[in-house]
């Protein structure tokens, strides 16, 4: 077997060793193993897979340290002066509104944010079957998009390399959780977690509550200096007041302005990702590319997002592994395709290319003419950023481009390579897989490695 | 391959061979339960339905027939049946009065009203669940096939998988 860096996954292969490989390692397996155990992803889970968090969680430590500080100083220092001076309101409801926040804040950080779960083998090895990938002399060939048509409006779903699927819409995949996310919002470090579709509403009440807490501490602070000044002089705990003030002042621009950003976003059923990148402003000057997922009612897309159903957590963190899966698919692929290396030399590509040259003249000789319809998708046509092809018949995608214009159900996404709008129509190997049997897969695959794109964390 | 079954491969003997398979299947599944099938028959292929996103970020499956199930299954009961699949998970996903008594109820009390209750989407993901083991049983499983609930594939696919009992053919 050749060592390619470019492998096909056949899954009869796949069903088949797992069993041998894995079987004596488990079978000595004292208890049954949960699936938290065995998560692919960079995260931590606590109470046996109940709570999760982000490996890397950031500064929550330091926002719950400099949430209970505040507050405690608040209650012990100006509290008894207040509940003295004016009305026995003031720390009771600054005791709910702080009980508030640190629930909202234990509950974004520990709640799954809406991971996908990683796409089993035989899946990823369907999917690249579908996919015509034409070989190229890069190390990874470009990005595999596929674009659908949302509310009339075009979308272009990206493929995942670590995940193996492609992303469903506004998923992202995290680089720091090295997950994908569902409607992924950012990466929180305050957070300490990923913001995404289950844990947005905790997030936006965590930073409603928190600028009304803040505002609140800060407001009863300068009152309460306030009325020092003109009562006695009594300023033995002025410090205390003054480290409240200064913490609060800077911390409500911040938050002020965040809790009104994403109001905005609600209010408009925008993620921060989408509207930093800006994928639904209109800057292309003929199409008008609105948000197809927002209702033109910002009381209904306030309602979607803060009080729509409840979806439930897709990676199961508390289910039990079978006996014989107790390798997550990432590594279990490295295992079971034990010649593969992500970094191999030139001259295996240059093996895989050959393979696919040939293939490829093979494949052009049949019968597949695929309808010449490349000019009346050209809006469509993917911007292709790609290296020059080598040696090799630039293969077009223009079969596909134009199931892709048309029905969704077609899996036939046009693949982002280097292609030439006018050249040769070769065969999509996917037209002669209508019915296929798994081992006839004839298109070379890519078992990539390491995350797709990595999102910088905001804020 | 060459497969007994299908000696010299024309068509009309195919069809006729088919039949007398299927039936047979249809036989040893009313002798065998569901569980024995599973040991007895060895997996030959996996078809997966993927995700519709025509109507967005909507849970919706493609209704879109597979060709490798062409001659396992009749092409009305499967769209029948992911037609169905795609009403339950439209009605988990369904913005109404009582998703959103759920939500304001859930906000009010800090959340913490789901360590007591379920909620509406996990109700139907259990009808969901109980429909497909229903369809296995009824319809699936006499022809060899076995559809897996989305939710364990993390509502990406629905994969069917087919079987292939071998049995017959020592």
């Amino acid at each position: 077997m050749k060592n390619c860096e470019y492998q096909q996954i056949d899954p009869r292969a796949l069903s088949v060793s797992p069993l041998s490989a894995q079987n004596p390692a488990e079978t000595k397996a004292q208890r049954p193993r949960r699936k938290w155990e065995a998560f692919p992803g960079k995260n931590r889970f606590f109470c046996d897979g109940r709570l999760i968090l982000a490996r890397q969680n950031g500064v929550l430590p330091l926002t719950l340290g400099l949430i209970v500080v505040t507050s405690g100083l608040f209650f012990a220092f100006d509290c008894p002066f207040l509940v003295e001076h004016l009305t026995v309101c003031i720390p009771v409801i600054g005791g709910l509104l702080f009980l508030f926040v640190v629930a909202s804040l234990l509950r974004t950080s520990f709640t799954d944010p809406g991971i996908l779960p990683r796409a089993t083998a035989e899946e990823a090895a369907d999917i690249e079957r579908q996919i015509d990938t034409s070989g190229s002399s890069t190390y990874r060939p470009p990005p595999r998009t596929k674009e659908i048509l949302i509310n009339q409006q075009v979308v272009k779903l990206k493929y995942c390399f670590t995940c193996k699927m492609f992303r469903p819409p506004r998923t992202s995949h995290c680089s720091l959780c090295d997950n994908c996310v569902e409607r992924f919002d950012h990466h929180c470090p305050w957070v300490g977690n990923c913001v995404g579709k289950r844990n947005y509403r905790y997030f936006y009440s965590f930073i409603i509550s928190l600028s009304f807490l803040t505002s609140f501490i800060f407001g009863c602070v300068v009152t309460h200096i306030t009325l020092r000044k003109w009562g006695s002089s009594g300023l033995d705990s002025s410090l205390c007041t003054v480290v409240e003030l200064v913490i609060c002042f800077f911390s409500i621009w911040s938050i002020l302005g965040l809790s009104g950003f994403h109001t905005y976003l609600v209010a408009s059923n925008l993620t921060t990702n989408e509207d930093i990148k800006g994928s639904w402003s209109s800057k292309r000057g003929a199409e008008e590319s609105g948000n197809p997922y927002s209702y033109s009612n910002i009381l209904t897309n306030c309602c979607v997002t803060l009080c729509g159903p409840m979806p439930p957590s897709l990676i199961d963190r508390r289910g039990f592994l079978a006996p014989d899966e107790g390798i997550p698919v990432a590594s279990a692929s490295e295992i079971e395709l034990p010649p593969f290396t992500p970094k191999s030399e030139a001259n295996m590509c240059t093996q895989s290319t050959k393979d696919v040259l040939e293939r490829m003249l093979r494949s052009s000789d049949f019968h597949g003419l695929c309808p010449s319809g490349t000019p009346k998708t050209s809006p469509l046509v993917p911007e292709v950023p790609g290296a020059p092809p080598a040696a090799k018949p630039p293969v077009s995608s223009g079969c596909s481009r134009q199931l892709a214009h048309g029905a969704v159900v077609d899996p036939c996404p046009p693949f982002s390579k280097s292609i030439r709008r006018d050249s040769l129509h070769s065969i999509n190997p996917a037209f002669r897989l209508a019915s296929p049997s798994p081992t006839l897969s004839r298109s070379v695959l890519v078992v990539g490695d390491g995350p797709d794109v990595g999102f910088p964390p905001q804020h | 391959m060459s497969d007994p079954l299908f000696p010299d491969g024309t068509c009309t003997q195919q069809h006729a061979v088919k039949n007398r398979y299927q039936t047979e299947i249809f036989n040893m599944a009313e002798t065998h339960s569901l569980q024995d099938m599973r040991q007895q028959a060895a997996v030959a292929a996996k078809v997966f339905v993927q995700r519709d996103y025509t109507s967005g970020t909507m849970c919706q499956f493609q209704t879109k027939f597979p060709s490798e199930l062409e001659t396992k299954i009749d092409k009305q009961q499967f769209e029948e049946t992911i037609r169905t699949l795609n009403n339950l998970y439209a009605e988990a996903e369904k913005l109404g009065s009582q998703s959103f008594i759920e939500g304001c109820l859930a906000c009010l009390t800090a959340y913490t009203v789901f360590l007591c209750m379920e909620t509406h989407y996990e109700k139907v993901l259990k009808k969901i669940a109980k429909y497909i083991q229903e369809q296995n049983d009824k319809i699936y499983a006499p022809r060899g096939l076995l559809l897996t609930d989305p939710i364990e594939r993390g509502l990406r696919v629905i994969e069917i998988t087919i079987y292939e009992d071998r049995s017959f053919t020592r």
